[in-house]
């Protein structure tokens, strides 16, 4: 029995996508060993932020944190989003894995680590370096938005938030933008049919959802441990392609919508006080107004 | 909640033998969220393993205190003689208690346990004083006092020591260093810095990264241990490849004698001629020529590049020629060269969850480069990888220069000490031989000791010829120790090699100072002792051997 393949139906003057891109081959009727493999095309976004090891300093200015001569890597969980489209290749579940990054020259090397990770390519949008502070999670969203339908992905994993800005922002617009449904904080994906079996972790556990693809998923930190790129992989990876662009080149415009306007240091924890007995303690928390 | 943020923990605490204190860990990420962990009290007899779980993203453990089985006395276990000391008393106690104030004196066997074990577990005294001087002027008359009346003093810094120096034997007196903490000054031209011995090493590393500056030495008990102890016992660690031995980079040293005199050895400037170079006699002597109240070190550059490569290997013969080739193509950037066999890096994956980057090989190398030109240095470090895979010497590796995955990777290889007390206990040696013996010694003690032990395993600082042998067992066994003892001295001996590398002679090697040093030399060394400790009331039965 051959299924005839879904054919997508465009309208260009929606954003509206549909049908499974790519092509459902049944090879026999229930009884057979023979696993369903879809071929999905799956997009990651990846971030260079400072790494989380490094003490942060904020400006002079008090406009932002130090960047510059700062050591920078694969915000975490991009690795963990990288590490899970990399795993469903390897499942045969998905059949290309595009790394994508926006951000300045440098993001480049942050799209070899997802390559040496296992992606298939990149692609990087360069933003230039004086205007990477001010890209917000909205623009990422509309540039990954844009990049979707010229990409033809059928799956889009980001990690749940930047370690530099936590918004935790993007992967909603994106699944907003392209009207596609979301799994986010991601702690399991498994694959059912056309759709995802999704475990979610949320404040009051786990909640299981389904969703149907295309998706876009947030992984969140339970989702995998992430693999390091051994060098046999490494080396491969500087042969994989990166295209470049930029974002007028997708028509979107990455003008700021907000203005930040002071970046300051936590205060600094003062010395606490020892009291002698437990009377002293209660007057001492009724002076300062606590009781 | 606090624990969703991404408040990485990346500073591990070693198993701490401070009691009831609560332990602060600091959490980087531009916020400094101290976090105030409350440790069971580890008095309590039931042997239970208090394992921290802190929110670490990378989700391991740490192991803050090991609550034990409480250790057999070293005075029973190894059978050793109280010396002729006296005891104390109410008198010395209140003149202790006059002149540092009843805060900075601690009373009570059951008070003191953290500091009368050492972090192995593996010795335990009876001392019911501890004091704590802020000042050298303090020391001085603490000193002087007990020499006056004959009572014996242990100094103690981080208590990380690894050979039973760092605690008393029977009820000496124990002076901390803890809150000698200061640094005095950081001279940013030369890179000098000068500070009290009980600065924390980490603390001072990251105190002098302010100016630009790195202190020379590393090692895995950086959090910890005191820059005063590491500098009585000449401690080595993982960068003496590069920045060399404390010896070089120590310039000054103040150290009190037991008579209670302060010896004035310090001083800033890296060359100075004049006379017999005393200092030199403070840095290894273990606590036993004096306590050192003050240092001057010389603080290198710090790198802006490092990098660090994980290898894995099929045959010691092949981890040999990549130190070589690793030593001619990488040169002056080399900066540490790191060897684990298989055994100690199951270890560490089992006990502590870690998970290494690559598979399983027999053999591992941590080759650490750091300079001040992160392209240059990562073009050199690409051609010797190229050159080490495609030759096939390597088998497998990664290579990382983000902080975190450093940090990740420098864990597998630093926190093996700590994965080892897991198991039970660990028979510790530190032996230096030559290159081509290395890993032979491991595997003839694995043959010699067949099915008694839990683990035999190899792990050390290849670049140094420096290995660190470890047996472990579920509890001490006399006949085990006897079964390794002094069979790894001999074998040592043989191939001219030193029976203690870096970590020194404490308590537990003192006497198989023969196996490495002429009987001249040993003669020399106690007139010494007897010329600048006629009572013999520093750090006694420790570093020489027994009459």
């Amino acid at each position: 029995m051959k299924l005839k393949p879904e054919v997508r139906q465009d309208r260009p003057s929606t954003r509206r996508v549909q049908g499974i891109r790519g092509r459902v081959q049944l090879f026999s009727i229930k009884s057979s060993p023979f696993t369903i493999t879809m071929s999905l095309r799956v997009l990651v976004g990846v971030k260079r932020v400072i790494d989380y090891a490094v003490k942060i300093r904020v400006r002079p200015d008090k406009l932002g944190v130090v960047t510059d001569g700062v050591k920078h890597s694969m915000n975490p969980f991009d690795e963990i989003a990288i590490e899970e489209a990399v795993r469903l290749k390897e499942k045969k579940i998905a059949k290309e894995v595009v790394a994508i990054s926006c951000g300045p020259t440098q993001a480049q090397e942050t799209i070899r680590t997802a390559l040496a990770m296992g992606a298939d390519r990149g692609i990087h949008v360069e933003i230039p370096a004086k205007e990477v502070e001010k890209l917000e999670p909205l623009h990422v969203a509309k540039i990954m938005a844009k990049l979707v339908e010229q990409e033809k992905a059928d799956l889009v994993v980001l990690g749940k938030q930047a370690i530099d800005d936590d918004s935790n922002a993007t992967a909603q617009m994106t699944a907003a933008l392209l009207d596609w449904p979301q799994a986010t904080f991601a702690s399991k994906i498994e694959k059912t049919d056309g759709e995802l079996q999704v475990t979610r972790e949320v404040d009051g556990g786990l909640e299981i959802i389904k969703v149907k693809l295309p998706a876009v998923v947030s992984a969140d930190l339970r989702l995998n441990e992430p693999r390091y790129a051994t060098l046999p992989n490494i080396m491969k990876a500087k042969k994989k392609k990166i295209a470049k662009m930029k974002a007028a080149d997708l028509g979107v415009d990455t003008s700021p919508h907000f203005e930040v306007l002071d970046v300051a240091d936590p205060p600094v924890r003062e010395a606490g006080i020892k009291v002698e007995d437990v009377d002293t303690l209660v007057t001492k928390l009724k002076d300062a107004g606590r009781i | 909640m606090l624990f969703d943020r991404l408040g990485l923990s990346l500073h591990y605490i070693k198993p701490r033998t401070t009691v009831t204190s609560k332990q602060q860990v600091k959490m980087f990420h531009g916020k400094e969220l101290w976090q105030v962990v409350s440790m069971a009290s580890r008095w309590t007899r039931a042997s239970c393993s208090l394992t921290l779980n802190l929110y670490r993203w990378n989700k391991t453990f740490i192991h803050t205190s090991s609550c034990h089985r409480k250790c057999e006395l070293t005075s029973k276990r190894y059978q050793v003689k109280r010396g002729n000391y006296n005891q104390i008393n109410d008198q010395n106690i209140k003149f202790f208690t006059e002149l540092l104030g009843p805060h900075r004196i601690i009373e009570g066997e059951s008070e003191l346990e953290g500091h009368n074990t050492d972090w192995l577990d593996t010795v335990r005294g009876v001392s019911s004083v501890l004091l704590k001087p802020k000042t050298t002027e303090e020391v001085s008359a603490i000193l002087t006092y007990c020499n006056q009346h004959r009572l014996a003093v242990c100094p103690q810094g981080g208590n990380t020591g690894l050979v039973g120096g760092s605690v008393p034997v029977f009820d000496e007196i124990i002076i901390s260093t803890n809150l000698m903490n200061k640094v005095e000054n950081v001279d940013t031209w030369s890179g000098v810095v000068t500070c009290q011995s009980g600065c924390v090493l980490e603390a001072l590393d990251q105190h002098v990264a302010d100016f630009g500056l790195m202190v020379p030495l590393d090692l895995g008990a950086k959090g910890s241990c005191h820059i005063g102890g590491n500098v009585s016992t000449n401690a080595g660690g993982l960068r003496l490849l590069r920045y060399g031995n404390l010896h070089g980079s120590v310039l000054g040293v103040e150290a009190v004698l037991a008579s209670g005199e302060v010896v004035d050895c310090m001083t800033a400037m890296k060359k100075d001629n004049t006379g017999y170079d005393l200092k030199h006699l403070f840095i290894g002597s273990e606590g036993t020529l004096g306590l050192v109240t003050k240092i001057a070190i010389h603080c290198p550059s710090r790198p802006q590049a490092v990098n660090l490569a994980f290898l894995g290997l099929s045959s010691y013969e092949n981890v040999l020629k990549t130190y070589v080739a690793a030593k001619s193509k990488l040169g002056e950037i080399l900066s540490s060269c790191e060897f684990i066999d298989r055994s100690s890096l199951e270890c560490v994956e089992e006990n502590l969850k870690l998970k290494p980057p690559i598979s399983s090989h027999e053999y591992y190398m941590l080759i650490e480069t750091s300079g001040s030109n992160g392209t240059h240095d990562e073009e050199k470090l690409n051609i010797f990888l190229e050159d080490v895979l495609g030759s096939g010497i390597v088998d497998d590796g990664t290579v990382a220069s983000e902080p975190s995955r450093m940090l990740h990777i420098w864990g597998l290889r630093e926190r093996i000490a700590e994965a080892l007390h897991h198991e039970g206990y660990t028979y510790k040696y530190d032996i230096s031989i030559p290159l081509s013996h290395f890993y032979k010694m491991v595997e003839d003690m694995r043959e010699h000791l067949g099915s008694k032990i839990i683990r035999c395993c190899g792990y050390g600082h290849i670049g140094d010829g420096n290995l660190h042998l470890n047996i472990t067992t579920e509890e001490f066994d006399k006949e085990v120790l006897n079964h390794i003892e002094p069979a790894v001295y001999e074998w040592t001996s043989k191939v001219k090699g030193s029976i203690s590398a870096e970590h020194g002679l404490g308590f537990k090697k003192r006497n198989y100072i023969h196996y490495s040093k002429s009987s001249g030399a040993v003669t020399i060394m106690k007139q010494m002792k007897k010329l600048l400790d006629p009572n013999g009331i520093l750090n006694p039965y420790k570093v020489l051997p027994d009459e």
